[in-house]
């Protein structure tokens, strides 16, 4: 059955399952790469992806669901808090294995949008979901309160 | 430390060795140097020419660890796997140090399977391989000569061009130069005239005092750019024309096989383009993961279990509690009159211990890419054991080892979970391309039940402890281990010595504390539940058990913690020092507030020829225990990368805080009970301690392991703290408050 996904602002037709879950529609149709496989159960937040600005995890989100929705993936994050994250990541030296980091990325962009400022306790709250057997956790805290520093900077030069 | 044991059993007759070829004769045989000569065609065993990690160019310096190309950049040929540990960035730093190259124009990529050449040189280089936190010891010298060769060619041929004397060019940052004649010139402009030159007999390697690289806190990974923004690429995202993804359909009990299969329905599924048996299950192939799964939802499979483990872990401990110290039990250590003096002591504790099986659990689940040929075999692969993975696909396929070129590829994890002797995962990616005849390539995926369920499991362990202070102040130490053993009946039963796996028993308190009476045995379990290693081996539970007990037998001497164990450190001045360092760095001195559910609490090991000292500061709250702050003292030799060294601390750290707080694995009937996330569970960012504090031993030692040894001294100084916070003995994991309570209001009355 025909699909029409539109990913980081590009329409695809896809012939797929409906019922595919959006992970494997975006990386084994689209090949994007990016989203991870951890778990298909929600469990794990390696597939978390944006779709209409809102973190989701696309291992148990039917491919059907996304359609007439805007998907970002971690190749398209674009977003000031999405590149603010990606700098305080590569400064702070926070992946390992960085496997799960596409989404902590992901997670972190999202949280910073809504939250300019979030305390640890928020970083925690809206973190939870993302495992890292790596336990990169320390520096991803750090990270997300050194982007967070840049924006509200940047937000200040522009004001 | 996996291997360490090996070396023992190498035997350098029929393999040559590095270290038994001369200097001279090792550079030669291995270095391409533009001349068109290349690897495979002079060095005996090796791998052919397509595997040498660059065809011979003439514009490049081409060398087995360094590659210099003409746009500057340099390129370290990595023969250790990355699994988040930083090989990719602490190996390159130690030839960029050498070479004085820049940090910027370092590049990376990983060997090709070949030995000697990338032998590991802890496991007597005849094996390629990564672990026990041996990638930086056995590579220093390796790569300090590389680099420093490299730069001595680039200095010659900088010479020749300038007619001047070698010895008045300086290389700094990338560039040479000669003050006087007024020339510079980067790497990548001398690149194609250094590989003129010949190859140093002997070059001088750096005074450390002057390194800037080597120790430098600031720098960068080299994947981290990559790993941000989601661009590395792992075994999983690996997409070649026409390929296919396979999910197999292993038995439900370990040692079960199949009976017979009916895939018909799988076979309707669409997607699904073909269903074949391998030796390990059945195998669903399909053109995307989505219709892999669904097929295997549809496969029905008859297993025969006449050879299956059918016990639960439940029957398993109670066996393990029965056997210890009984007349199968093999001695570890046996010391001075340790039965006399614990009958005669004045200060004596007891413990028994119990620890569940463990999945490493890996966020990228084990995944292989294979492309088969009739005489090439292709394997893409987060790769830990390229040697041992090179033969097994091998057999799987009817190729011989040589002919299968294993590309490895960065691996989202592994915790030791890669390196099995088995190779299960690639061996299964193998067999099916064999079984479908090499029509497609084929990319197996586990999915995550497949990893939680599927073995290879830090082994179930039961230890019983009894340690005592006589009336002449000499410790006396008794210890009954029981646990399966991880190399017997696999090619590195070598490993073990007088009926001893010291895979399963090393780092006891009587070898890494001054006990005059000792007696250690270890009972082998036989249980048809695959082990492996996992994240610092014997040492997950070895530490806890010692650590546990010496800071009991303090408490009842009603001596502090950390003095008492100085007091029996005598001999080992490394741990001394890294706990001393951790002291003083935690505040130990100070006065501690208790009260609120507040503890503190210490512990030291030495494993992979490193020393990590811990203090751990808890809260504990109802049955739940909060980790507020952990300070950490390693010292692991030199700190080639200190920001990595720190990095493998916090990793260690909370590694063995999710088996501590969380981490269990149990059988019902032989059946495993938990399948994801949701029933084994690990360590998240809410459990994570706020502050982690790292300090590194200044030394001037050769470096030694960082990816494992951080693990093992958390989880007893968390059961430290917690008892110094509430009067709970924590003696098993995962820590169970509420049971321990029960324990403890049952003996009291």
């Amino acid at each position: 059955m025909a699909i029409t996904l539109n990913v980081n602002g590009k329409a695809q037709e896809l012939d797929v399952d409906p019922e595919m879950p959006l992970l494997w529609a975006i990386r084994d149709h689209l090949q994007l790469t990016g989203t991870k496989f951890g778990c298909g159960m929600a469990l794990c937040g390696a597939c978390t992806v944006h779709i209409d600005g809102q973190p989701t995890r696309s291992c148990v989100t039917p491919v059907s669901a996304a359609q007439g929705r805007q998907v970002t993936t971690i190749e398209g994050l674009a977003t000031p808090a999405g590149h603010a994250v990606q700098e305080a990541w590569v400064n702070l030296n926070v992946p390992q294995c960085g496997y799960c980091q596409s989404g902590q990325v992901m997670s972190a962009a999202a949280l910073l949008a809504s939250n300019s400022k979030p305390s640890d306790a928020d970083i925690d709250s809206a973190m939870a979901g993302n495992i890292c057997r790596c336990a990169t956790y320390v520096r991803i805290r750090a990270a997300i309160h050194q982007a967070a520093e840049t924006l509200s900077a940047t937000a200040g030069g522009h004001g | 430390m996996y291997f360490r044991h090996l070396e023992d059993n190498a035997t350098p007759d029929s393999v040559p060795r590095p270290s038994d070829l001369t200097r001279r004769e090792f550079l030669t045989l291995t270095t391409v140097a533009g001349t068109g000569l290349t690897l495979g065609l002079v060095l005996p065993g090796c791998t052919p020419k397509s595997q040498s990690p660059a065809a011979a160019a003439a514009d490049r310096l081409v060398m087995p660890f360094v590659r210099i190309a003409p746009d500057n950049t340099v390129t370290v040929i990595c023969k250790h796997l990355e699994a988040g540990q930083g090989v990719w960035t602490g190996l390159p730093a130690i030839v960029a140090e050498e070479l004085d190259a820049s940090w910027d124009q370092m590049r990376v990529e990983s060997a090709p399977a070949q030995v000697p050449l990338y032998g590991n040189l802890a496991f007597g280089g005849k094996i390629q391989g990564t672990g026990g936190s041996t990638a930086t010891a056995n590579s220093w010298q390796q790569l300090r000569q590389a680099g420093a060769t490299a730069r001595a060619m680039l200095v010659a041929a900088a010479a020749k061009q300038w007619n001047v004397p070698a010895a008045e060019i300086t290389v700094s940052e990338g560039v040479l130069t000669h003050a006087g004649a007024g020339r510079k010139a980067t790497f990548g402009e001398l690149a194609a005239r250094a590989a003129q030159e010949p190859v140093p007999t002997a070059v001088n390697l750096k005074d450390p005092a002057t390194f800037k690289i080597v120790g430098n806190e600031k720098l960068p990974r080299l994947d981290g750019r990559a790993k941000s923004t989601g661009k590395q690429q792992f075994a999983i995202d690996v997409m070649l024309p026409g390929m296919m993804t396979a999910v197999v359909m292993r038995p439900p009990r370990f040692g079960g096989k199949v009976s017979t299969f009916d895939a018909t329905k799988a076979k309707a599924v669409p997607g699904v383009v073909d269903v074949v048996q391998i030796p390990r299950g059945v195998a669903v192939v399909a053109r995307d993961m989505w219709s892999a799964k669904k097929g295997r939802e549809a496969l029905t499979v008859t297993w025969d279990e006449s050879g299956a483990e059918k016990r639960g872990t439940t029957e398993l401990m109670k066996e393990y509690r029965a056997m210890a110290g009984e007349k199968e039990a093999v001695s570890v250590v046996r010391r001075g009159e340790a039965e006399a003096a614990l009958a005669h002591a004045v200060h004596r504790v007891e413990g028994e211990f119990e620890f569940p099986y463990l999945a490493h659990a890996s966020m990228e689940p084990l995944t292989a890419v294979c492309r088969l040929a009739p005489d090439k075999c292709e394997v893409w692969a987060g790769c830990q054991f390229q040697t041992v993975d090179q033969g097994n696909a091998a057999a799987a396929v009817g190729l011989k080892p040589a002919q299968v070129f294993i590309n490895t590829l960065a691996a989202g994890g592994t915790f030791g979970r890669r390196a099995n002797p088995e190779s299960d995962y690639i061996a299964e990616v193998a067999s099916i391309a064999k079984a479908t005849e090499g029509r497609y390539p084929v990319r197996l995926i586990w999915t995550r039940e497949d990893d939680i369920t599927g073995g290879r499991y830090r082994p179930l362990n039961y230890h019983r402890v009894t340690a005592a202070i006589g009336k002449d102040g000499k410790v006396a130490y008794r210890q009954r281990i029981v646990g399966q053993s991880i190399v017997a009946d696999t090619p590195f039963a070598g490993m073990i010595k007088n009926g001893v796996d010291p895979t399963a028993v090393d780092g006891s308190a009587p070898e890494q504390y001054d006990v005059d009476h000792a007696d250690v045995s270890w009972s082998r379990a036989k249980v048809g539940v695959p082990v492996l290693w996992w994240r610092s081996v014997e040492n997950t539970h070895m530490a806890f058990s010692k650590e546990v007990m010496i800071d009991e037998l303090a408490e009842a001497a009603r001596r502090d913690p950390v003095e008492f164990r100085l007091s029996l450190l005598g001999k080992h001045p490394r741990a001394t020092g890294a706990l001393k360092l951790v002291a003083e760095k935690s505040g130990w001195d100070k006065p501690f507030a208790k009260g609120n559910g507040h503890g503190r609490g210490v512990a030291v090991h030495e494993s992979f020829g490193s020393v990590v000292a811990q203090v751990a500061e808890v809260t504990v709250s109802g049955d739940k225990i909060s980790i507020d702050r952990v300070v950490c003292a390693v010292d692991c030799g030199i700190a080639v990368t200190p920001d990595v060294v720190k990095a493998q601390m916090q990793s260690g750290i909370g590694y063995g805080l999710s088996a501590a707080l969380s981490g269990r694995i149990t059988l019902t009937d032989g059946q495993v009970d938990q399948t994801n996330f949701h029933q084994y569970q690990v360590l998240r960012i809410n459990e994570m301690p706020r502050a982690i504090e790292v300090y590194i031993v200044p030394s001037t030692n050769p470096p030694s392991g960082v990816g494992e040894p951080g693990t093992p001294p958390i989880a007893p100084a968390v059961a430290n703290a917690v008892r110094s916070a509430t009067g709970i003995r924590l003696h098993s994991m995962p820590f169970d408050l509420a049971a321990a309570r029960r324990g403890l209001s049952q003996k009291a009355t």
